[in-house]
């Protein structure tokens, strides 16, 4: 009965869910709104992502959503049920790797399951095969400063991916990373995540790369956040493109505009 | 399976030549020279030393009753192992210093952590542990010669000049782990005690080896001080039982054997924090 309600809930529900979320922070300067009724929904495997300028509340929307921070008002909620705190169904990757120096890559990528005491010896099959997926094979038992930046954040997204979490939260993942570097690894990591099927929630500066990895784009107002628009992002030709042949696709440079004008940056001196 | 980027790894040894070149071969030769160089002028400083004592005292430029001599100390150490029970001053001071040094970073670990732990404490005392830190400990020998007599006092000394700063130390280096470190284990689900345990403590492995660096060499000054006051054994004792009795030469064998006693302590120090650096550094 129970398998039955939930299958359905699957099917209808949304994976993840924002329901007028509203968050404020205080400091000893005062109080800042940070967002300001939001809802945004998230089917399983879909890929959204959320562009906004600096200190629109775009990274906060994930620590929520990580269960890492409470909403002052409204409600989050993981296939229908609220967030009430960091949850192995939402796995959360960094703007840095922060790989730990002191453990080796595959060590790194076991974090997760020995945190969450997770059978070790599964957990370590597992971490080697996402390994492997992400070209890092070779350097199961090298040490983080042995890699570069591009291999750090592989270890990092197989070190999310070994928990098996549903919905992944990539807070500007590509940021510390040189631009030919990233243009590589978007593809490999939508590549390795649409691959494990997850939901994914993408905050980005880059207005390309949230073209280029994601069906929807939502955009962030300016504090305190609201939702202003939302984009579909639709290419022609059946199957979605790579990001790298989304970049070269007509509708992209068309989106790109769009999406520029609708963030209305001014360079502030 | 995805293609890594043509990116070698890092911190490799660079690639060398097939035949290393001769200028190479002569910097490698130079290298070599300064470092005997090195070497050499040091062993000069010291027999410089040693010699410039040994004739001013022969001399009675000063008075050789204050100073004693070189000469007369390699006499002094063999009288001294013979009938004086070198070894066994040694090994007490040694003792004491490792006890205390053991006391002093397991409880400012503990404490670090608990004030990790707790913000509010780390809040409340804070002023109490700059003062305490601030306070010149030698003031407690007397005090801690009533309150734990004559054998603990030593340990006691160690503890007491040791411990604060090693709170303060370590502290400092917990709160300086990388909050995103934090972050991201909290975001895996980790717990207090396991963000400590496997974010915190070995992340503050470099802070801990400074620690023990440091804390040695405040053990030896804790119980050295301690022995003056209270000992009936160990070099502090010897040091200041052959002032009393005007026997320099004593004094001073004493002084060197508690030189190279700490010379050794520090080196073992040293040895554990390269073996430890290849991993956490």
């Amino acid at each position: 009965m129970a398998a039955v309600l939930r299958e359905s809930a699957d099917a209808r529900s949304p994976r993840v869910e924002l329901r007028d979320v509203s968050l404020r922070y205080f400091t000893a300067a005062g109080e800042t709104q940070a967002l300001d009724r939001v809802s945004l929904r998230l089917a399983a495997g879909e890929f959204v992502s959320l562009i906004g300028q600096s200190g629109c509340g775009k990274s906060t929307l994930l620590s929520l959503v990580a269960g890492i921070l409470q909403p002052s008002s409204g409600d989050v909620c993981v296939d229908g049920a609220p967030v009430r705190g960091p949850s192995p169904r939402v796995g959360y990757m960094l703007q840095q790797d922060y790989l730990f120096e002191w453990r080796t890559i595959l060590d790194n990528a076991l974090l997760g399951a020995q945190i969450q005491k997770r059978d070790l010896k599964q957990a370590r099959e597992r971490a080697i095969h996402l390994l492997h997926k992400c070209g890092m094979g070779a350097f199961l038992h090298h040490y983080p400063r042995q890699l570069s930046g591009g291999m750090r954040q592989r270890v990092a997204l197989a070190r999310t991916l070994v928990t098996e979490p549903d919905v992944v939260l990539l807070d500007e993942p590509f940021s510390a990373l040189d631009s030919q570097t990233r243009l590589a690894i978007a593809d490999e990591v939508v590549d390795v995540l649409r691959g494990e099927g997850k939901s994914v929630l993408l905050v980005t500066h880059d207005i390309g790369e949230a073209i280029a990895m994601t069906d929807r784009v939502v955009v962030l107002s300016r504090r305190p956040g609201r939702i202003k628009s939302e984009h579909r992002m639709v290419f022609g030709g059946g199957q979605r493109p790579t990001p790298m042949q989304a970049r070269a696709r007509p509708e992209f440079n068309d989106y790109f505009r769009t999406l520029w004008d609708e963030l209305d940056v001014h360079v502030e001196g | 399976m995805a293609v890594p980027l043509s990116l070698a790894p890092a911190g490799d040894a660079p690639v060398a030549a097939n035949a290393p070149s001769p200028e190479y071969l002569a910097w490698r030769a130079r290298e070599r020279r300064r470092r005997v160089w090195i070497l050499a002028t040091q062993v000069l400083v010291l027999a410089a030393f040693l010699a410039l004592w040994e004739v001013l005292a022969r001399t009675h430029v000063v008075n050789p009753m204050l100073t004693s001599y070189p000469s007369a100390l390699w006499p002094a150490f063999l009288d001294l192992l013979r009938h004086g029970d070198l070894v066994g001053h040694t090994w007490a001071t040694f003792k004491a210093t490792l006890i205390g040094f053991a006391l002093s970073m397991g409880i400012g670990i503990a404490v670090a952590a608990a004030l990790w732990w707790s913000g509010f404490a780390q809040k409340v005392l804070d002023p109490f542990l700059v003062v305490a830190n601030a306070m010149p400990k030698i003031a407690f020998v007397p005090i801690f010669y009533l309150w734990l007599g004559s054998d603990y006092s030593v340990y006691g000394m160690a503890v007491a000049i040791a411990v604060f700063v090693t709170i303060m130390v370590v502290y400092e280096g917990f709160q300086a782990i990388d909050p995103n470190k934090v972050k991201l284990a909290r975001t895996l689900g980790a717990s207090r005690a396991q963000v400590l345990q496997l974010v915190v403590l070995p992340g503050s492995v470099p802070t801990l080896i400074a620690a023990l660096k440091m804390n040695i060499g405040l053990a030896l000054v804790g119980v050295i001080v301690g022995e003056f006051q209270s000992a009936n054994a160990g070099l502090g004792f010897l040091i200041l039982n052959g002032s009393q009795v005007f026997k320099l030469n004593i004094v001073m064998t004493a002084i060197v054997v508690l030189g190279l006693l700490s010379g050794l302590m520090y080196l073992a120090i040293a040895r554990i924090e390269a073996a430890l650096a290849r991993r956490y550094a």
